[in-house]
Order: structure tokens, then C-alpha cells, then sequence
């Protein structure tokens, strides 16, 4: 019997086409047999899992046809949790909400920022103390130059870094020991004050006194080199007649200028009877010059003009107010009085011979406002 | 649809008999009286309809083998024992997927199902040998089977629809296609 024969019989047998006699004989085949046996068992199971799998498939079918009839989107929205409209916007658009709510937060800090609000008073209080910190460094700083300006000019001989220092106005000896007049209007405001002669001698000075009624000031050479500035060649006189012929050296620009007028008027503009009234030529750098007499005496110092015409005429404040600042000085310092000059090597000398002499003593004033 | 959905859920001894007598429409009502709530399940616990769909059809084959196999006592509503078997089948979808959370939102009492399981698992596994096994086989060696063992069309009707001339030729045809089927049943994994 062919193996295709065995399984016709084997499959005849299972599914109950045989007759009682062909089943009987059957049985005793395989009941005698061990492999027709096997052969039977192992059909009949093989073909019980296909059935199984038929069936499977078509119970699937069945239940995907009854699935499809059900409204599942239906269903799905009666479970699907429905949040209120808040939460729903909130799980749709938490992203770009979330986005929104960082670039504002970081808009309003970085406004803060910006506009200082964030900084605490105690960071104000830091702030000022630093600046304060800051003006006292910028200060020892600054007395430590002035320092190492005077050792330069120490070690340097007497040589000033005349750079810094702006040309303001003419100032003059009064005394050999160091003291010098200019107008006050030169000096005012200067922070650091310099003469310098026509020599090239140049001194640190500082203002000692000062009258704002007469326009007065007096300064006093502090450099430790200076010494002695010698025997002042010019005398000083209280009086002076209107029609007297005057000269004046003066520092209009760097370099000295000599010039000479008249007394015009004893009597300034308007009736001022602190200054003369002076035809000569004089520009700003003139205030705080000397002005003298033909014979050399100082009677006055000029220290402002009549507009700004070339030819207009000066204005010279009275020598006498000279003598007057040196005694409220004298007074205001408790330091013993100046006592001036009266008389004079110059009266019988040419004016080049004048100038020669007295060149020494005008200073051009240089002023240093930082 | 709607009128589907309204039929009351039949009680649990109808249902049995029902499953017993192969009743389809008894199948419909069992089928769309507890899909909502497995539905609700699946999805309040990180799956969507489709997973509900598959995971409420395996149960529902789950219960009819062992309705039919005599084992189904009522010890419990059809109810928990359909919702036990969605929650255990589901956790192990989920930890195949590495979707697991350790947490699941429950919404019914459920009971231990696992030895139910594991009997379901061995008929799976066979399904799908046989289906593999089948989906290789080619035609018309598959339709024959299929015609064959599973409709269980006789002989004669395969010669006429598949033009044999004798009984025999349609008979050899049947046992080699058979043949090559078990093969590739037992080669399948």
C-alpha cells in the first residue's frame, strides 16, 4: 500500500466513511501495527490544528464584521476624558503657551534688568562708596604727580612742565623774598599757579591773598629751590598826575611786551576811583602788569581794558590799593607787613636799559585749571 | 449602529448557552455589550481603538476555547473574566512595546487569568504556525487544503474545480501538497 493509498484510507477511517467490516479490519491493522498507528494519530492531529486554524480565521471574520459595526469614535468620546475648555487649550497649545510665557518672563527681567530696578539699595550704596573710593584714589594719585612734579623740578633744577600750564596773565616782584602781585582775575579759579620770567626762571607759586573789590591778588613762590629773587630795581608810588607818561611789560602773549602810554584820567569808567584811566595798548595777558612812571616808579597795575578795540583804552587799579591790600594782608595772616620798595635804580635809564632790568621780575602767570 | 449598541447585555447564562450553540447573534450581543468597556480600559492606559479592537477580539477567542472546552465555571460575571483577560493581555502588549509605566488605570475588579493564558498562548502560537505554514505553501496546493480540511469539500468537488481528469491525479496532488505543508509547519518558529 502506497503511502497516497494510506492516507486515503487513514482519512476515510477518520472522517467515519468506512463500513463496520473495513473499520474492524482497520482497527486490527492498527492496533497490529505500530506505524499505521503513529501514521493515524499524527494525521488525525495535524488536521485538527488545520481545522482549528479554519475555524479561527473565520470566528475573526465574524467578529471584525460585528466590530465594524460599532461606532467606535462614539465610544471613544465618551471615555476620552472631556477636560474643560481651559485644560483642552492648555494639552492643544501647552507648547506655545509655555513659549509665550518664557519670552515674557524673560522680557520683563531683562526690563528690570535693564532699567536697574533689580539693583538693591545696598548695591546704590556700594555704587556711590566705589565712586567715592574712586575720587580718593584719583586724589592721592593726583598728589602723588604733584609729588613727582616738584621731585622733577627738584632734581630738574627748577625746570617746570610748563605744558599743562595755560599763559593767563602778568604778575610782578613786590619784594625780594618771593611775593608777587597780578589781578585777582588771573589767578581765580587756578588750581596750580606758575610764573615764569623772561630768564626762563620758573616758580611754583600759590595765591596768599586776594581782594575781590580791587581785583588784587597776591601770590607767594613756594618752590623749595627758589631763594632770593634780589633787589627789586622799581619802586612803588601812592601818586601819579593825569598827563605822566607811562610804560608797562607785560605777557599779552607767551613772550614779554614792552609799551608805553599817558595817565589819561584819574579816575576809572563810571567814576571809579580805584583805577586810572590809561592810554596804552594792552591785551588780556597785560592784567596784573606793572604800570610805571617815566622814572621807574610802579603806580599802578593793569588789569582791564575799555571793550576790545586795539586803541581802546586800560584800565590800571591804583597803587595806593596796593598798599592797602599789603596792611589787610599783614592783618588777615598775622605775618609781618611788606613793606615796598620807594626807591628805584631806573630813573635815569633809557627804557631798553629799564626793561633790561626789571625783565627779570615780571612773571608771566600760568594757570592750571586740570 | 445605534440600535446595535442599545441591545442590553445579555445575562451571563444566555451568553454561555449562546457560545455553547454557536450562536452568532448571541456572539454580537456579548461582543457589544463589554467592548465599551474595554475599550475605556486600553485607552485610559496608553493605547489606542486599534489596540482595543485586537486586544478585546483575543479575549473573546480566549473565552469561546474555554466556554467550549467545558472549563468555564461561573464563578465570576463574564464581565470581570472578559476585563481580566483585556487587563493581563494588555500588560504584556505594553511591556512588549516597553510602554509599561509600572501603573495601570483600572475601572473593574479583575481576576489572576494567567493559567487561562497560558493554554491560549500554545493555540496561538499553532495559529500562527499554520498560518505561516500556509501563507508558504502557494497554489493551488493552498486552496486544495483549505478546501479540503478546513471546508471540508469533498474530493470530486476539487477534480471539477481544479480541472483534475481522474480521482487520482487529484489525489496525489492532495498528499503532496500535505506533505509539503507539514514540512513547513514544523520548519515554522
Amino acid at each position: 500500500m502506497s503511502d497516497i493509498e494510506l492516507l486515503s484510507v487513514i482519512e476515510r477511517y477518520l472522517n467515519g466513511e468506512m463500513s463496520a467490516d473495513e473499520r474492524a479490519r482497520f482497527e486490527m491493522l492498527r492496533h497490529d501495527n505500530p506505524t499505521v498507528d503513529s501514521r493515524v494519530i499524527e494525521h488525525q492531529q495535524f488536521t485538527e490544528k488545520l481545522k482549528q486554524y479554519g475555524e479561527r480565521v473565520e470566528f475573526e471574520g465574524l467578529l471584525n464584521a460585528i466590530h465594524a459595526e460599532i461606532d467606535v469614535q462614539a465610544l471613544k468620546e465618551e471615555f476620552v476624558h472631556h477636560p474643560s475648555l481651559i485644560v483642552r487649550i492648555w494639552r492643544n497649545h501647552h507648547s506655545k503657551i509655555s513659549l509665550a510665557a518664557s519670552i515674557a518672563i524673560f522680557a520683563v527681567l531683562s526690563t528690570l534688568f535693564f532699567t536697574g530696578y533689580l539693583k538693591t539699595q545696598a548695591n546704590q550704596s556700594e555704587v556711590i562708596a566705589l565712586s567715592s573710593k574712586l575720587a580718593k584714589v584719583e586724589n592721592s594719585a593726583n598728589k602723588l604727580k604733584q609729588q613727582t612734579d616738584k621731585l622733577i623740578k627738584i632734581v630738574g633744577a627748577g625746570k617746570i612742565d610748563q605744558s599743562k600750564y595755560t599763559p593767563s596773565g602778568t604778575g610782578f616782584a613786590i619784594s625780594a623774598d618771593g611775593y608777587i602781585v597780578t589781578a585777582m582775575h588771573v589767578t581765580n579759579d587756578a588750581d596750580s599757579l606758575t610764573i615764569q620770567n623772561a630768564n626762563g626762571d620758573a616758580y611754583h607759586v600759590k595765591q596768599v591773598y586776594a581782594d575781590p573789590n580791587t581785583d588784587l591778588a597776591v601770590l607767594k613762590i613756594v618752590d623749595p629751590s627758589f631763594k632770593t629773587l634780589g633787589t627789586l630795581p622799581y619802586g612803588f608810588k601812592k601818586r601819579a598826575d593825569v598827563g605822566e607818561n607811562v610804560f608797562t611789560i607785560g605777557y599779552p602773549l607767551d613772550d614779554m611786551v614792552y609799551d608805553r602810554g599817558y595817565l589819561s584820567s584819574a579816575a576809572g569808567s563810571n567814576g571809579d576811583t580805584v583805577r586810572y584811566r590809561v592810554a596804552i595798548k594792552a591785551s588780556n595777558g597785560n592784567s596784573g602788569s606793572p604800570l610805571l612812571d617815566a622814572n621807574g616808579n610802579i603806580i599802578g597795575i593793569i588789569n582791564s581794558k575799555q571793550g576790545q578795540a586795539a586803541d581802546a583804552p586800560a584800565y590800571a587799579i591804583k597803587s595806593k590799593y596796593l598798599y592797602r591790600a599789603l596792611t589787610a594782608m599783614a592783618a588777615e595772616s598775622s605775618t609781618k607787613k611788606i613793606s615796598l620798595n620807594s626807591k628805584n635804580v631806573l630813573a635815569s635809564m633809557s627804557p631798553d636799559q629799564q626793561v633790561a632790568r626789571m625783565q627779570k621780575y615780571i612773571f608771566n602767570v600760568k594757570v592750571s585749571n586740570k | 449602529m445605534n440600535n446595535n449598541t442599545s441591545i442590553s447585555a445579555p445575562t451571563d447564562n444566555e451568553a454561555i448557552l449562546g457560545i455553547l450553540n454557536n450562536s452568532e447573534s448571541m456572539l454580537k450581543r456579548i461582543y457589544i455589550a463589554y467592548f465599551p468597556m474595554v475599550l475605556q480600559l486600553i485607552i485610559s492606559n496608553n493605547g489606542n481603538e486599534d489596540e482595543a479592537k485586537d486586544i478585546y477580539q483575543e479575549a473573546i477567542i480566549v473565552l469561546y476555547n474555554k466556554v467550549k472546552s467545558g472549563n468555564f465555571e461561573l464563578s465570576s460575571k463574564l464581565k470581570t473574566y472578559i476585563y481580566s483577560i483585556c487587563r493581563r493581555l494588555w500588560l504584556k502588549r505594553l511591556s512588549q512595546m516597553s510602554r509599561y509605566g509600572g501603573d495601570i488605570h483600572d475601572f473593574q475588579e479583575y481576576l489572576p487569568v494567567d493559567e487561562d493564558l497560558v493554554s491560549h498562548e500554545e493555540r496561538d502560537i499553532q495559529f500562527s504556525k499554520m498560518e505561516g505554514a500556509l501563507s508558504e505553501l502557494g497554489e493551488p496546493c493552498r486552496t486544495i487544503i483549505e478546501d479540503f480540511y478546513i471546508k471540508n469539500r469533498s474530493m470530486q468537488e476539487i477534480c471539477e474545480k481544479f480541472g483534475y481528469t481522474n480521482a487520482d491525479n487529484a489525489k496525489t496532488q492532495k498528499y503532496k501538497c500535505l506533505q509539503r505543508l507539514k514540512k513547513l509547519f514544523f520548519q515554522q518558529k
